[in-house]
Formats: C-alpha cells, structure tokens, sequence
C-alpha cells in the first residue's frame, strides 16, 4: 500500500482546562474523498487549524507527503501542498478577485514549483480558477460585491489557487440553500477528479453523504468512528452523540 | 517597462524643480521647502508600515531622531559628508526598525502603536543620558558655509532631501507593484489568511519595518547640518510622529501617490502659517484636518478623486 498523504498521530490540544482534541489518530490516502462530522464543539475546526499550523498542537505529530510538518509556520504548509477554505469567508477585501487568486499563486504555487510563472501565465491561471468556480464575470470586482455563496466559492478557488495535493474545506456549505449546496458539492466533485485529496468538513449530512467515500466522527474531541459512511451512521455510538439517549 | 517611465518622470521632475530654484534668491525658499520634503519621506517612510502593511506606528520621531543623533555622533568624532552620513543614519535607523519589529509585531492593533510609542520613549530617555552627543543640554553643529558646486549650503541641504524625497516615492511606488505589495496588502487585509495563502506574513512585516526604519533615519540625517543646534526636545518632537500619521491619512494610505499629496499639502500649509499666523497654531491645523478627514473621507484624497476616473491606480 502506499504511503498515507496525510497522518495524524495521537493529536492533541487543549485551551486552558478544556480539552479541545484528545489523542486523535487519522490517516488520509492520495486522492481520497473524505467527510469529517461531529455535533458542534466537537473539535472539528480545531483539527482542521492544528493540521494547518495556525494553532500548535501540545502533543502528537503530523506528517503530510513524508514530511514532518510539526513546527512549520502556516505559509511553510501551505507551500508545502496543504491548502484550506475558511469556515467563514476571509477574502482579501481590497483585492479584486482575481488579484485575491494571485497571491496564492505568486507566494505558493510560484514557490513550490520551483520555476517562476511569467506575469501572463499567473493571469491565465486566475481566469482559469475563476471560470472553474463561475466567477470569471466579476474578475475586477471586489468581495464585497459578492453573495455568499460566490463568497464560499471563491474561498475554493483561493485554496486552489496555491496548488493543493490536499484540500480542507472547513464547512463550505453552512447556511447556503439547497441549490447552492449542489453547487459545491459539484465543484468539490471537479476537484477531486483533478486528483486532489479533500477533506470535507460539514454538517449537511446530505452533502456528506453523497460526497464521501470515508467518514470520521468526532465527538468531544475524541475520534470515535471512522469507516464507510453507510457503515458509520449506522454506529449505536455515532448515533447516541447526534440523537441522545 | 512603465516603471521606467515613472522613473524617468520623478527624475525630470526633481531636477526642473531644483533648476527652477535656483532661479530664487530667496534662502527662506529653500529653508521651507527642505522642510516640506523632509515630509515627503517621512510619510512615505511611515506609509510602507502604516498604509501598505495597515500597522500604524507611533514611533516614527525615534526613527528620524536617531538619524539625526547617528549624524551628530559621527560629526563630534569626524566629519564625513552628508551623503555618508545619509547611508549610515539609515543604516542605524533601519537595524532599529528590524528589533522594533521583531519586538513588537506579534502584537495587532492598537497594542502595536502603544508599543512603538513606549519604544521612543526609551530610545529618547537613551539619547537625552548619553552626554557624547550633547545630552539634554543637546548639541550644536557648526555647518560650513558653502558647499562645492552648488554654492549656498542650504540650496545644498534643499538638493540632498529632493534626491531623498524622489528617491523614497520611487521605491514606495516599486513596492506597491511587486510581489511585496501584494503581500503587504495582504497583510493589511487579513493576516490568517494571507498565512493561509502561503505569504510568509512574520518576514514580510519586518521588511516593511525595515524599510520605513531606514527611511526615516536618512530623511533624519541632515536634520543637525540645517537645524545648527539639536536637542532632544526638538529631535524627538511630538510634531514629526502626528505629521508623518496625518499626511498619508490626508492623502491616502494605500497608495504611494497619498502621502506624496498629504506632505505637500499640508507641509506646505504648516510653512505658511507659521509664516502669516503663528508656527504654534500649526499642530492644531493639522489636528483640525485629520479629525475632518477621519470622519467625511477616511480614504483620503487619494479616495475621494479615484472615482472620477474609474478604473485608479491598481
């Protein structure tokens, strides 16, 4: 078998006398599509920052693509092919979208590789992810011209902007209507055929459901489920965390 | 490359404005207008941190004030010419600028402006205890009378702070756009997600400190050669920190053109006032202005002109 992309041993983190995660152990493979659930307060957003860099973990180490990133500053991450969505947009609000696509590209994507993109090739590739995601008419405008829902999928493009092997969409959908949870998940569907690994966390079951192809639970910081997704609901323990006794 | 064109543009423009000076007789001319240009590159100095990077700094008379004090150390021990002591007077100002950064810049906000203004407290309390350059009693400094080629000393002083002047704007100019501006922008605009996006935002801050340090500390330089006597209350004035602030906010913090139309306007506004009314009514004038455009044009003059012409500068 090969290598795990991403894995996550005996994780763990606390905020004062609150233990946020609890020795939380997670492998990812190259290409997989994977769900994270649990009720709010569960950890979910705290693993995604741990993973991320932008909170350090007390215990337990992460490594991605063989590397030990323990330590590693957010930037070093992200360069090194991680890549998130925030759970609440956080565009650069006076950049216009295509240059909000620009600085993932010339500070990561442009870094990593290697080699330097020219000044055309960087607008090829903003105006690619913009039609990608469907905002390519608003290239010049700014985020605060956007809707919601545009808002989530340029948060997506963004995080593909830096050229991700690995893609944390931390709840892209949340209060978003029926239609436009097609929507994304449909983008996600695209990326994910482009061989990127996701990690979808969310509380939409729906989406969930018809997106995953593995499901983590967490509840209370610990992992308590991990497995089909047909197979994890279907858990008395995953159960009794989301409908009670 | 465009860039060559603005290069090109600022270089004629210096040196007809320096030409066309020559024409006037008038010393007092030059006196006002050193001043005003010494504005220029203390608010585009201060607007690299504050305006691109969105981290206002309070510290910005330490920075100019340690210039000048670098100046006179050098000048009690052996005198050098100004431009030497331009090279080393940055070079100080910027190695301070890089520790106050690396002190200070995990601080946000409001915490990072009480920080560098606590810092040049210190650094005053320093200078005004260290009796080589003069202590609180200050220093006077003996200026020659002509300088080679360009005769009178003060149109020599005028030329030296209009090379600054220009020079400062350009590279302002260069970084707004460079990849650096872009992180800078990104920095001012939401730091967790610039890290997010892999700018490296911690490296990023202190070359901007860096920069806007040394800037300072060159525009301070001269200061002991035209003001003939420096004393810490003077070096450190309170005037130098409000000013290089309010002339970008006036103009326009994200863009080099701001502080460039603040200094101008209201340096040259302060020069005529203290002329026909009273130099103490100055600071008030420029108090008056900032609260004014704080509250109908927060984006400066700079916002209130680029919808005119619809598609602005970026």
């Amino acid at each position: 078998m090969a290598q795990p992309l991403l894995q996550v041993d005996d994780l763990s983190k606390r905020f004062g006398g609150f233990v946020a995660l609890d020795g939380v152990s997670l492998s990812v493979e190259p290409g997989e599509r994977l769900g994270l659930i649990g009720p709010n307060g569960s950890g979910k957003s705290t693993l995604v920052n741990c993973l991320c860099g932008a909170l350090h973990n007390e215990t337990g180490t992460v490594t991605f693509d063989g590397i030990d990133v323990n330590g590693l500053a957010p930037h070093q991450r992200t360069r090194l092919g991680m890549a998130r969505s925030f759970q609440l947009p956080r565009p650069f609000a006076s950049l216009s979208l295509a240059d909000n696509l620009r600085i993932p590209l010339i500070y990561s994507a442009n870094v990593r590789r290697g080699s330097h993109f020219s000044a055309s090739e960087i607008d090829a590739r903003c105006g690619e992810l913009l039609t990608l995601v469907g905002l390519d008419a608003k290239a010049r405008r700014l985020p605060r011209d956007l809707t919601q829902v545009e808002m989530r999928k340029l948060e997506l493009a963004r995080a593909m902007a830096a050229d991700p092997k690995l893609l944390m969409a931390d709840e892209a959908m949340a209060g978003l209507s029926h239609s436009e949870i097609e929507d994304i998940i449909k983008l996600l569907n695209r990326l994910s055929e482009r061989g990127i690994t996701i990690i979808l966390i969310e509380h939409i079951m729906r989406a969930v459901m018809s997106f995953s192809q593995r499901l983590v639970v967490l509840v209370s910081g610990k992992k308590i489920a991990d497995g089909n997704p047909q197979d994890v609901i279907r858990d008395p323990e995953v159960e009794r965390a989301y409908l009670g006794q | 490359m465009r860039s060559w064109t603005f290069t090109l543009v600022a270089v004629v423009a210096g040196a007809a404005l320096f030409a066309l000076s020559r024409f006037v007789q008038n010393d007092y001319f030059f006196f006002a207008g050193y001043v005003v240009l010494q504005y220029i590159v203390l608010s585009t100095a201060w607007n690299i941190l504050g305006g691109y990077c969105g981290y206002v700094n309070f510290g910005t008379a330490a920075l100019f004030a340690l210039g000048a004090y670098t100046s006179v150390a050098i000048h009690k021990f052996h005198p050098v010419p100004i431009p030497v002591l331009i090279v080393i007077g940055g070079a100080v100002s910027a190695v301070v600028g890089l520790g106050i950064g690396y002190l200070t810049l995990r601080l946000r906000g409001a915490f990072f402006s009480i920080a560098t203004l606590a810092l040049a407290v210190v650094i005053q309390t320093l200078i005004i205890n260290w009796d080589y350059v003069g202590g609180s009693r200050g220093a006077y400094i003996l200026r020659p009378q002509t300088a080679p080629v360009i005769g009178s000393y003060i149109q020599y002083l005028f030329l030296i702070m209009l090379v600054l002047a220009v020079a400062a704007v350009a590279v302002a100019r260069l970084i707004e756009r460079s990849r650096l501006g872009y992180g800078f922008a990104t920095i001012r605009d939401d730091e967790i997600a610039a890290e997010a996006s892999g700018v490296p935002t911690l490296r990023l801050k202190l070359i901007a400190t860096t920069l806007s340090g040394a800037f300072m500390g060159m525009a301070g330089a001269p200061l002991p050669y035209y003001v003939g006597y420096l004393d810490p209350a003077s070096g450190f004035n309170l005037a130098y920190a409000v000013n290089s602030i309010a002339m970008p906010v006036i103009g326009g913090t994200t863009t080099w053109i701001g502080p460039l139309i603040g200094a101008i306007l209201l340096g040259t506004l302060q020069q005529w006032v203290t002329v026909t009314i009273s130099s103490a009514v100055n600071l008030l004038i420029v108090g008056l202005l900032l609260v004014a455009f704080v509250i109908i044009a927060p984006n400066g003059i700079v916002g209130l002109v680029r919808p005119l012409f619809q598609r602005g500068h970026r």
